[in-house]
């Protein structure tokens, strides 16, 4: 894949890497579908059960089973190369023959010259477009844990258990072009499909359960050279992993090229306690997979019917969801509030909080606040929530009032926040009363305050805290902080 | 004990009247077993009491006046790579020895749903990969017309269960005439459905895109019976047709007259004159009974041969990959687990499938992938164009089933090319996934009998039974 014929794209001034080098990078991730069974058989299709409990004779390989394909997995996929811009296609599905035990057929059953989903893009929030050569589909292998030895691989273990509870499930592969110029594309790529994959329901794409998984192919050349020999890096389990492991692997190349070595074309490991790639295979050792066309299947046409239906049904992707908040708030599309509340799905509610009467920018800060566990429709009712955020921009809530009571209305699932303020006797202090109180505090505790005057930021906790204590949480942190500055001057 | 019917469809009418009990059937067929299976080898199992059981069943329903099915009462034996639910399927290989499925292959089910009586898995050709049976890890079947003879194969073991009396009908499976070539060398009928037809679920692959099961019968009417209950559309086969059950017994009687028929000109040569001269009389046969004769050219079919062994060793490389040691069957211990899969697959599959399991292998390799597999699909194209061509002047083609009669032990073991040489005119309808029969005609050499191949296009059972029932219906004069 790196192919210099397939990236046109050229790295700005500020993206080289240092001695002209230019990083050419592109990514293959695999999503697993949030299908309810296997992308073959009617096992489910669910993370963390016992080992070995959603097994079927397709799943095993029994002698005699066939595959059917699972029309779900198709619409996710599809619904995947929409997102992404893709050409979907009528397509056929291969075998890719190799032997390894957690491969009950010993063949994938995957796609290859002619995948569903071909031909598209995804835009990065810089602004940055990178081409996606192909979508496809194929099934995951199952899960092999190898007990003994120092190293957890296969080599030098004692004996191995299998798990094929995962052997069948649904997977896309999402091969991007070698347009990636730098370690942060490459970072906010991922992030992006991440949330685009979350966002159509296609997948949770959890990096940490393995449900999104990313391989980085690796590169470095002088431009107007032909692309350096490439090298894949596996076992990256984190967005920051990610972008440690370009870094590391760019650096590595370099210099071996620098030395005079040549880079061997090759599959590395990525070690995050380490922070180092090492090698796991050599290109020359590779196994011929011996491709073929699957004659246990048919040929997959989903015809114009079936693209325009998930064309049509699909929602609002996360870039449309960003701007609409920036709309609504004037927040950076970029920025963390906006970016939480998209990937939670919750930027829906936060405008019907807005649409309520309420102050959108509060609206947004307290959906990322108080509701990480409630979902993409959270049932507090917004009206609750709009009428809270008015009564601290008028001023008759300090921040930290609105936030007990926050919590209060989510808890109890809504809330009249006046009724809750009055119960607990919140009512705003006016600043000549907080004035009043600063000082006591200082009064109280020199020492505290002379290292705060001497640039000690933490000390501030200990005057703050007086001031909360005094006024039963009624001042507002934010006018305290205020006086405090305008007192140390 | 009353008299036993001897045809499918006759036993099947007298169970479901009560005139002779599903007990009775079965117990006389397991008397003819008892009495020379011990000579035939037909059977890797014979499943008497499991038989038994289901008899009686049949029985009940019968007095209680519950409806039964067309084969009520009908003693079948099915071939050993056919699943059977906790019963040892084999494929007559020592990797899969002791091996019980946890499910019935769709035809097994849909057997049992007609009311049919299954009698024993019979013996094949490693994974169906032979021409004479004499390639099964549990020793070769004799035929039962000659035991110094082969019964043909893959599919011998079940032609010969038919032939001996053993079981009035039975079920193979065809890749490249592994029903019509062992159906021709035992006397008797034999059908390849149309490829999808029948479903896949359950029959341990050999050729994914070449296998079809399909029945062994003594009459052509019993043969069309038992399309009619195994066809139609299965959701655990995707390569299933979405088609109802097809309806054929009332083509067997319906004559030629008015059909035209297809003489192949340039048909690869090499048969015997025996064979040769059976075909001929079956063309006169089938012209006196109405019927036009028409030259036709197949240009292709010479590469046939040539084609099917890149493509079906390559899928059965691919097939056959799983039998690796780790999960059922048999497993050889070894130092690693690359080791242990050598060390099986070598202890576990005999000569054959191991020849055609590196010939696959190879064909499929980066390199030669196009030099070999890929051309073997464009020659496929063309076979299927020529056909195509051929029909569009002829309702059906005849050609001999094969080119020789049963041959003696050991004549063509050791020569695999002309082992391979007895399918060159079975394996085209294969790699087209037509439908084609073969009727016993004549006699050869060696007083062994000739069957003679009736092809159709895709769908064209009908006109094919047709066909086959004429050339039953005066086959009696014949040789």
């Amino acid at each position: 894949m790196s192919d210099s014929t397939l990236s046109s794209v050229r790295a700005t001034e500020d993206q080289m890497l240092p001695g002209g080098w230019e990083l050419i990078v592109g990514l293959e991730v695999h999503v697993e579908l949030a299908t309810r069974t296997k992308l073959f058989s009617g096992s489910p299709n669910r993370f963390g059960d016992e080992p070995n409990t959603n097994i079927d004779p397709v799943t095993l390989a029994l002698p005699g089973a066939l595959p059917v394909l699972n029309r779900q997995a198709v619409e996710l996929a599809m619904r995947i190369g929409v997102a992404l811009n893709c050409r979907i296609q009528p397509c056929i599905f291969h075998r890719k023959n190799y032997f390894y035990p957690d491969m009950p057929k010993a063949y994938q059953i995957s796609q290859y010259d002619i995948p569903l989903n071909a031909d598209g893009h995804l835009d990065l929030p810089s602004g940055v477009r990178i081409g996606v050569e192909r979508a496809h589909l194929e099934e995951d292998t199952g899960k092999s844990t190898h007990v003994g030895g120092a190293t957890g691989r296969i080599h030098g273990s004692d004996y191995s258990l299998i798990d094929f509870n995962r052997a069948g499930v649904s997977l896309v592969e999402i091969v991007s072009r070698p347009d990636i110029r730098t370690s942060e594309q490459a970072r906010e790529y991922a992030a992006e499909l991440r949330a685009i994959v979350a966002a159509i329901g296609a997948s949770d794409a959890k990096m940490e359960e393995g449900s999104m998984r990313v391989d980085a192919n690796v590169s470095v050349h002088k431009p107007g050279t032909p692309f350096g020999t490439r090298c894949e890096i596996k076992n990256v389990n984190s967005i920051r992993a990610l972008g440690r492991a370009i870094d590391y692997e760019a650096r590595r190349q370099i210099d071996v090229i620098e030395s005079g070595g040549t880079i061997r074309q090759e599959t590395r490991h990525w070690d995050d306690a380490e922070g180092r790639t090492h090698t796991l295979r050599v290109k020359e050792d590779a196994d011929d997979y011996r491709y073929f066309p699957e004659p246990d299947l048919v040929p997959l046409d989903p015809g114009n019917d079936w693209i325009e239906a998930v064309r049509a049904s699909l929602p609002p992707l996360p870039a449309a969801r960003r701007a609409m908040l920036q709309e609504l708030t004037g927040y950076d599309p970029q920025s963390e509030a906006v970016i939480v509340a998209v990937e939670r799905g919750q930027h829906g509610y936060v405008k019907s909080i807005a649409d309520a009467g309420g102050d959108p920018v509060r609206a947004l800060i307290y959906v990322t606040q108080a509701f990480a566990d409630a979902g993409e429709n959270p049932t507090v009712p917004p009206a609750d929530i709009a009428a809270l955020t008015l009564l601290e921009r008028d001023g008759k809530l300090s921040a930290t009032q609105a936030k007990t009571i926050l919590a209060d209305i989510v808890a109890n699932g809504g809330g009249d926040a006046a009724a809750i303020a009055a119960a607990k006797g919140f009512e705003a202090m006016d600043n000549s009363a907080v004035e009043a109180m600063v000082d006591e505090a200082i009064a109280a505790d020199p020492d505290a305050w002379a290292k705060y005057c001497a640039g000690e930021e933490k000390a501030a906790g200990a005057i703050v805290g007086r001031v909360m204590k005094a006024s039963k949480g009624k001042a507002d942190g934010k006018v305290v902080s205020a006086i405090m500055q305008s007192r140390r001057g | 004990m009353a008299t036993v019917p001897t045809t499918a469809s006759a036993i099947a009418e007298a169970v479901a009247s009560g005139r002779v009990t599903a007990r009775e059937v079965l117990e006389q067929h397991l008397a003819a077993i008892d009495a020379r299976e011990g000579e035939i080898h037909a059977f890797n199992l014979v499943t008497a009491e499991i038989a038994r059981a289901r008899a009686d069943g049949i029985d009940a329903d019968v007095r209680a006046g519950r409806p039964v099915g067309p084969l009520a009462g009908v003693p079948v034996a099915v071939k050993d790579n056919l699943c059977t639910r906790g019963v040892e399927t084999t494929c007559s290989s020592q990797i899969l020895r002791g091996w019980k499925p946890p499910y019935d292959a769709t035809v097994i089910t849909r057997l049992h749903g007609a009311g049919a009586v299954i009698v024993g898995k019979t013996n094949l050709d490693e994974f169906a990969m032979g021409s004479s049976t004499e390639n099964s890890a549990f020793g070769a079947t004799r035929n039962p017309l000659d035991t110094s003879r082969v019964p043909g194969g893959s599919s011998g073991g079940s032609a010969a269960a038919v032939a001996a009396g053993f079981s009035p009908v039975s079920l193979g499976s065809d890749t490249g005439g592994s029903i019509r070539q062992p159906a021709a060398m035992c006397g008797i009928v034999g059908v390849k459905p149309t490829y999808g037809t029948v479903s896949r679920f359950g029959l341990v692959a050999y050729a994914s895109s070449l296998d079809q099961i399909g029945p062994f019968a003594v009459t052509v009417d019993d043969a069309a019976l038992l399309t009619e209950v195994i066809s139609g559309r299965d959701a655990n086969d995707s390569t299933s047709i979405p088609a109802p059950p097809m309806s054929l017994r009332a083509s067997v009687g319906a004559g030629v007259a008015g059909m035209r028929i297809g003489r192949v000109t340039d048909l690869p040569g090499g048969a015997e004159p025996e064979v040769e001269a059976a075909l001929e009389a079956a063309f006169a046969s089938l012209r006196a009974a109405g019927a036009e004769i028409v030259d036709v050219r197949l240009p292709s079919l010479s590469y046939a041969l040539t084609a099917y062994y890149l493509i079906a060793p390559a899928e059965a490389s691919s097939n056959l990959a799983r039998f690796d040691g780790v999960r059922d069957g048999l497993r050889v211990g070894a130092a690693d687990t690359n080791a242990m899969y050598g060390a099986t697959r070598a202890a576990g599959f005999g000569d054959e499938v191991q020849r055609r399991i590196m010939l696959g292998t190879y064909a499929l390799s980066a390199g030669y992938y196009d030099a070999y597999y890929g051309k073997a699909l464009k020659v496929r194209r063309l076979i299927a164009d020529d056909f195509a061509r051929a029909y569009s002047e002829v309702d059906a083609i005849l050609t001999p089933t094969s080119p020789v009669v049963a041959f003696r032990f050991g004549e063509k073991a050791d020569d695999p090319m002309s082992m391979y040489l007895c399918d060159i005119y079975t394996i085209p309808t294969n790699l087209a996934g037509h439908p084609a029969m073969s009727v016993p005609f004549g006699t050869g050499a060696h007083g062994m009998p000739v069957g003679i191949q009736v092809l159709a296009p895709a769908l064209g059972e009908q006109a094919m039974f047709r066909v086959g029932g004429a050339l039953e219906a005066s086959a009696g004069g014949a040789a």
